[in-house]
């Protein structure tokens, strides 16, 4: 219970923090375009999440871009905690010189760190997933690949209990979920309350209403969790799911790397996620002997119009350093990356270029009907909704709120789906009457 | 002539204000004083210049909000309330205190195989915490470990979720917490035990005190500071509880302590500023208690004749 280093280490942290802040550097320059003039030439490296890929894939494709460009070396870091460690190097100003853009810096900071690529404008005819990069016109980071949003499925259980088509309504789909539990020994739903990062999946179904303004009327909402609204619709059917018992027996016990095999052989049926999980679960399953054809992908159970519509989003972003020493190979690498290296297509992930083909996967689950949709990044309100969440600490984008929910649902937390509804409806207006102000 | 006698002076004069840096003891005292005031105190100031601040942790500019932050910490429900979970880890240091004092006084006498019993006991507090978290998060699964001795046991119906009910997480938790710091307890429990001059011991034996006697007659007083010592570390380890709930649950499921609480203040919603207020007041609260227990129970010498 001895535990006085912890404070120690949280001041030594802030500490670091502090001096990476001043040393970060304003940026004051006006060009829409970054200076990338001089020899694609020399060395540069490369920051990435990936830390699976830094000793097999990725040097592949360093090989082909330094056999397209004669005397670069390119080298890559692995970084594990990347978005923490990351954001705490920022302050350092030495962070690489491409890079992903770590999602604890806000975009209105893009400028400070990043260099602009270019209006959104001159870009947007080339390059899919450029609203969140995007900072008053200007690009400051392209998408290394996209993927949609909905569930990953069991096939086979699904259809033992009778169900073959995705549902269209919510209702639907608890009553589907409800007759897998009854025909079934599946898990009807997996939370992975646990790891805490699959439930902030439950955020990112806006394209569902077919309302290409939702994340500028989002912030102006003082309420969202009221019947109807698109919070409500969203966290009302993971409520629903937990309260009727169609989740696991112990949530707090949740793993994701055994979740796959599970849901991979048919102990569970259903986790909502996105489409880049889909190669990740056939894989388990080959590896259990179970038949990858059983992992589907279906929408988000809401219909707008008689259709459905499933987000895409960017998954990472990808930036060229603003103190990087060697911007021309940086921008150079970053281009080929994204448009030539192939791996987009190697990830299953949709190509960030409009040009090139969907993966296999995502035709599959177009062919049923499902419209995909980009939501535009909020313009007016932009930036707004994050300094929302910062200061009612209620984290759409994270896992905490939601297991609070779960633990409500679940009977194991004071109130119900009304007081815990009312309760983030409070918490939420006060913060935003004092953002919107 | 003057000037070579004042050079020669001036030059004696240097000698001795050398020679009295190097007997000063400053400058052996230096490479400590440097590494406490680098590493404690000067990230201990800009946390307190932080906590005045409304701030990110990024941005090139902290907007000075006066006392809001800690005006936030004491009205806000949500963080003074995660106070209350160190009351688990507070009852459960009692425990852990009277667990590691029982067998650092019966390890302290000739028992067999005492040494590996030692060994045993002071075991857990080498493992690093995150493993800890790890191997007792499996033990507490669902037909895990845990599960699983108890059936053996015919306890088969008294097993529980052990995280998963709100009721019993925190208790499990701070059972973890127990597991682990009990032996830094019992080391410096028999470390001071072992203090004790063998002879009052003896002496005791030809007068027919018996263990229970030379307990509470010689071993219990003569570590009474240590005793002391080990209560005010149980309080402020209990109020700075972090690694063992923000590993085995995230805080999730009504587990939340004061440090993971100002943990996602920091570092989940960017609010540098805020938790800085938080560690600030943690601080001073470890430092009254350590004050008022100073005060009550002063530390007088220690006597055994």
């Amino acid at each position: 219970m001895i535990n006085r280093r912890t404070l120690l280490g949280l001041g030594a942290l802030t500490a670091l923090a502090l001096t990476a802040g001043c040393t970060g550097g304003a940026s004051d320059d006006t060009a829409s375009t970054g200076d990338f003039s001089g020899d694609i030439k020399g060395a540069i490296t490369v920051l990435t999440n990936r830390t699976d890929l830094v000793n097999t894939t990725l040097p592949e494709y360093a090989k082909k871009f330094e056999a397209k460009y004669p005397g670069t070396k390119v080298t890559f870091q692995g970084v594990t905690n990347y978005d923490d460690d990351v954001t705490t190097q920022l302050s350092s100003g030495d962070y690489g010189d491409v890079l992903m853009v770590p999602n604890p810096v806000a975009i209105d900071q893009y400028s400070q760190f990043f260099e602009p690529l270019g209006t959104q404008e001159e870009l947007k005819a080339k390059y899919r997933f450029l609203s969140p990069a995007t900072y008053e016109g200007k690009v400051y980071a392209l998408s290394v690949g996209g993927v949609a949003k909905g569930f990953v499925i069991n096939k086979r259980i699904w259809a033992q209990a009778g169900i073959t088509a995705p549902p269209k309504t919510p209702e639907e789909f608890l009553a589907g979920l409800k007759a897998v539990d009854a025909k079934t020994d599946a898990v009807p739903y997996y939370t992975n309350y646990k790891d805490g990062w699959p439930l902030a999946e439950w955020n990112t179904h806006r394209a569902i209403l077919g309302d290409p303004a939702i994340n500028d009327k989002f912030p102006a909402d003082p309420s969202p969790w009221q019947p109807g609204k698109i919070q409500y619709i969203e966290d009302s059917l993971l409520f629903d799911i937990v309260h009727a018992k169609l989740s696991e027996k112990d949530p707090l016990t949740t793993n994701w790397e055994s979740s796959k095999p599970m849901i991979a052989t048919g102990k569970v049926a259903t986790m909502l996620l996105g489409s880049w999980a889909v190669p990740q679960m056939q894989d388990a399953a080959k590896a259990a002997g179970a038949d990858p054809a059983d992992i589907a992908f279906w929408p988000f159970p809401y219909q707008t119009g008689g259709k459905f519509h499933a987000n895409i989003d960017g998954d990472k972003l990808a930036a060229v350093s603003k103190n990087s020493k060697n911007k021309a190979t940086a921008k150079a690498w970053l281009d080929f990356f994204v448009n030539e290296s192939g791996f987009s297509t190697d990830q299953q992930a949709i190509p960030p270029a409009i040009d090139q083909p969907l993966p296999k996967g995502l035709q599959e689950f177009t062919a049923t009907g499902v419209e995909l949709v980009e939501t535009p990044a909020a313009t007016t309100n932009s930036g707004k909704e994050d300094e929302i969440i910062k200061e009612s600490e209620i984290d759409l984008k994270g896992p905490i709120y939601r297991q609070k929910m779960v633990d409500v649902a679940r009977g194991a937390a004071k109130g119900d789906k009304d007081s815990f509804f009312a309760d983030l409806n409070q918490r939420w207006n006060k913060a935003q009457a004092q953002v919107m102000k | 002539m003057t000037g070579r006698t004042t050079a020669a002076r001036s030059a004696i004069e240097a000698g001795r204000a050398r020679r009295k840096i190097l007997h000063s003891p400053w400058l052996y005292v230096a490479p400590a004083l440097i590494l406490l005031i680098t590493f404690t105190y000067v990230p201990v100031g800009n946390m307190i210049w932080y906590s005045f601040h409304k701030w990110d942790g990024l941005d090139v500019t902290m907007d000075p909000v006066g006392l809001d932050n800690y005006v936030r910490v004491f009205t806000d429900e949500q963080y003074w309330r995660v106070f209350l979970i160190s009351l688990y880890y507070f009852v459960a240091s009692f425990a852990q205190i009277a667990i590691a004092l029982y067998f650092a006084v019966v390890l302290s006498f000739n028992t067999r195989f005492r040494n590996l019993f030692k060994g045993i006991l002071f075991f857990p507090y080498l493992l690093n915490g995150v493993a800890v978290g790890f191997v007792f998060l499996y033990l507490f699964q669902p037909d895990g470990t845990l599960d699983t001795l108890m059936r053996v046991l015919g306890l088969g119906e008294h097993t529980q979720l052990w995280l998963g009910d709100p009721d019993i997480a925190n208790i499990s938790l701070a059972g973890t917490s127990v597991w682990r710091f009990t032996g830094l307890n019992f080391v410096l429990f028999l470390g001071a035990i072992q203090s004790i001059p063998g002879e009052i011991y003896e002496a005791a034996e030809i007068d027919g005190a018996n263990r229970w006697h030379q307990f509470r007659h010689i071993i219990a007083p003569g570590i009474r500071r240590i005793i002391s010592l080990s209560f005010i570390l149980a309080i402020s380890g209990s109020l700075s509880v972090f690694e063992i709930p923000f590993i085995m649950t995230g805080g999730a499921n009504g587990t939340r302590t004061f440090v993971v609480q100002a943990y996602q203040t920091a570092f989940q919603f960017r609010q540098i500023g805020l938790a800085s207020a938080m560690a600030v007041v943690l601080l001073l609260i470890v430092l009254l208690i350590t004050w008022l227990q100073r005060r009550f129970l002063p530390d007088d010498e220690v006597s055994l004749s």
